[in-house]
């Protein structure tokens, strides 16, 4: 039994804009009989990019009936610039949440969206177009490599489990993992160096009271948070030129491992954000 | 909610009042352990010899030590194969099917793992097995033959008879997992000519967490636990003495409803089934008709989703399940109806009904009345159904 929010049981019981637009502007499927869940999704649109009505047609379980007819809530009345900007976990979070095996109804939604728009675009043809710009990975499904790293960017996803969760990629006869697991790789990685912050230009050297004052904030702002979550705690005694005296208290203080702590943390985090020769000592 | 329709007994069933009766006393004043010396467990002893007799004549074995009482129908089905290919470890193959429950399957992908050639028998699209090829894969290497008696899904019963003289002659051990079984159709180890058969309590209104495990006397295996003397040293572990009393009880209950399955329950079952077939135009009957247990009826709903019609029949109180993907966790559609062949256009909107002597005509009506405004309702969502013409749009799979 899955443990379904209420939004997502009312919205399954008595989802809004179900059926078709007979004159829509935009006509966009995703997914198939075959893979268990499909949604067809009808777009008005006025002369002004507004989405003036959208409906659609859903063959899925109970929380894709309810993305889906999220979705057609949440983008009634936007541009379709607006709407653009519309994640699945947008998607997920007008739900109250959807549980993790199920987070791939809340693509499949984007999906619909993102291939609509397109359409709108004339970015392809309607009858017969080739929408596939990327590499097949998970044949089962259909997937590939394009929503894949997608959905891993923009959902943070950590491993294979979390990308066929969200993806249904390597849920069936498994022979794509290996290949999922080089795509997570190469976009862990890719995320490490979007994320490393940008080496500070120069050495500089630092005047005492601003060394003062940084050590001081440092400690207050980084190290002790981090020392208080396992209930420690750190108090500074003296800065005597680089040389920095710290006590750690709380249970820091009888911690066996207080000398690790002392070099990897506190020393750590004083040489990254102060300067990068500055020692640490343990007082009493 | 007043009240509920339970048609989800191959899953689990109700524990019988009686045989709840029967089990109070050992969670009370008759707590003693049937190892002791003492007459306060000495007595209890007696009431777990009295169970295994019980358990004994519901699958026919002739001697009640030939019942080895076990935590459930995996341990069973675990134990019999893990322990002939503990005692046969020259050979290296199992026979068994595409369709069997994951408590054998599991267990054959990981032997596979360990080096184990498998021979996963295939089904046709009834459902039914494909015994000739069955009897042309065993050969010398052969250490075990398991298959099922009847599959939880659809119901469908094995020609385990045929199967069990054949190995029988080639002297190959035969495992027969009859946890679907028993309870619903007549069950004798003798004309099954088995060495090792396994059932479940909590399928025939014993509780949960009690097993059963025949083997024929003279089979040899080795225990798959070790520990002290209980259950002849074959199944170690101090005895749940409540669950084994209550399954002896529900195994007497079970025997006298026999026949009640073969009559009453048969025609709730057939009256079911042929009112969702007659009245919803999408509906197809999955597996074949005729070697069925009594109580299991298996329909695909084309072009809608099995988990979006379980969710609805809930809301109305009623309880199936589904083979579909979505309802199971996974995402594929169960692998009995894929082994089937069953297209994905009623495979994703499977729905098993499964009966017990506790459901009523009055029940039935009730499922009837309700399924086909479900059925609609989901159609008129469904963007493979044309709802003004009432019939199906085409598909672009």
């Amino acid at each position: 039994m899955w443990d379904y929010t209420d939004k997502v049981k009312e919205l399954y019981k008595n989802p809004k804009n179900v059926g078709k637009i007979d004159n829509a502007d935009v006509v966009a499927e995703v997914g198939s009989i075959a893979c268990g869940d499909a949604l067809k999704l009808y777009l008005k649109v006025d002369d002004k990019n507004v989405i003036t009505d959208a409906k659609f047609e859903t063959f899925g379980c109970g929380s894709a009936i309810a993305s889906s007819s999220a979705l057609t809530e949440m983008i009634k009345g936007k541009t379709i610039e607006d709407a653009e900007k519309i994640t699945n976990r947008d998607i997920a979070d007008y739900l109250g949440g959807l549980p993790e095996e199920k987070m791939h109804c809340s693509v499949m939604g984007r999906e619909a969206l993102e291939k609509a728009i397109a359409e709108f675009r004339g970015e392809v043809e309607i009858q017969g177009y080739n929408d596939h710009d990327g590499e097949i990975i998970c044949k089962c499904f259909g997937v590939e490599d394009t929503l894949i790293r997608k959905t891993i960017r923009e959902n943070s996803l950590k491993t294979v489990e979390d990308v066929t969760n969200y993806t249904k990629a390597g849920g069936a006869c498994g022979s794509c993992i290996h290949k999922i697991e080089d795509i997570l790789n190469e976009e862990l990685h890719f995320a490490e160096i979007m994320k490393a912050p940008a080496k500070p230009a120069e050495k500089r050297e630092l005047t005492n009271i601003r060394r003062m004052q940084l050590v001081e904030e440092t400690i207050a702002t980084i190290v002790r948070p981090e020392l208080q979550k396992d209930g420690g705690d750190i108090e500074l005694l003296d800065i005597d030129g680089k040389k920095v005296m710290v006590a750690l208290r709380g249970s820091c203080s009888h911690c066996v491992l207080s000398e690790v702590t002392l070099k990897n943390l506190v020393q750590e985090r004083l040489r990254e954000f102060v300067e990068d020769d500055i020692t640490v000592i343990e007082g009493k | 909610m007043e009240k509920y329709i339970y048609l989800d007994n191959n899953a689990t069933t109700m524990v019988d009042p009686k045989v709840l009766e029967s089990m109070l006393p050992f969670f009370k004043d008759r707590y003693g352990n049937p190892s002791s010396m003492h007459s306060f467990g000495g007595l209890v002893g007696r009431e777990v010899e009295k169970a295994r007799m019980q358990v004994a004549r519901l699958v026919g074995a002739e001697h009640d030590y030939e019942i080895v009482f076990t935590g459930s129908g995996t341990e069973s089905d675990n134990m019999a194969v893990m322990g002939v290919l503990g005692y046969y470890r020259d050979r290296k193959h199992v026979i068994t099917s595409r369709v069997e429950h994951p408590a054998i399957l599991s267990l054959c992908k990981k032997l596979e793992r360990d080096g184990y050639r498998i021979t996963y028998i295939p089904v046709d699209r009834d459902g039914n097995l494909d015994v000739e090829m069955l009897k042309s894969s065993v050969d010398d290497d052969t250490a075990i033959v398991s298959i099922m008696y009847a599959n939880n899904e659809t119901g469908v019963v094995f020609p385990v008879e045929e199967i069990g003289a054949f190995l029988k002659q080639k002297g190959v051990p035969f495992h027969v997992d009859a946890v679907q079984a028993a309870g619903k159709i007549p069950i004798d180890v003798d004309k099954i000519n088995c060495d090792l058969l396994s059932i479940s309590g909590h399928k025939f209104h014993a509780p949960k967490g009690i097993g059963a495990l025949y083997v024929r006397r003279g089979t040899r295996m080795r225990p798959i636990l070790y520990g002290g003397h209980q259950e002849r040293g074959r199944r170690p572990g101090t005895e749940n003495v409540p669950g084994i009393v209550g399954m002896g009880a529900a195994a007497e209950l079970a025997l006298e409803h026999l026949p009640e399955y073969d009559s009453r329950v048969r025609k709730l079952r057939d009256r079911l089934e042929e009112g969702l077939l007659r009245g919803h135009k999408n509906a197809v009957l999955n597996g074949g008709r005729t070697n069925r247990v009594p109580n299991t009826t298996n329909v695909g709903f084309e072009f809608i989703e099995g988990e979006a019609i379980l969710l609805y029949l809930d809301e109305k109180g009623i309880a199936a399940s589904s083979g579909s993907a979505c309802s199971s966790g996974s995402l594929e559609p169960s692998h009995v109806l894929r082994a089937m062949g069953v297209p994905f256009t009623s495979a994703h909107g499977s729905i098993r009904f499964s009966l017990s002597r506790y459901v009523t005509d009055a029940d039935v009506d009730y499922v009837l009345s309700v399924m086909p405004g479900i059925v609609q309702r989901l159609l008129e969502i469904s963007p493979y159904w044309d709802s003004k013409k009432q019939e199906p749009l085409p598909i672009n799979l």
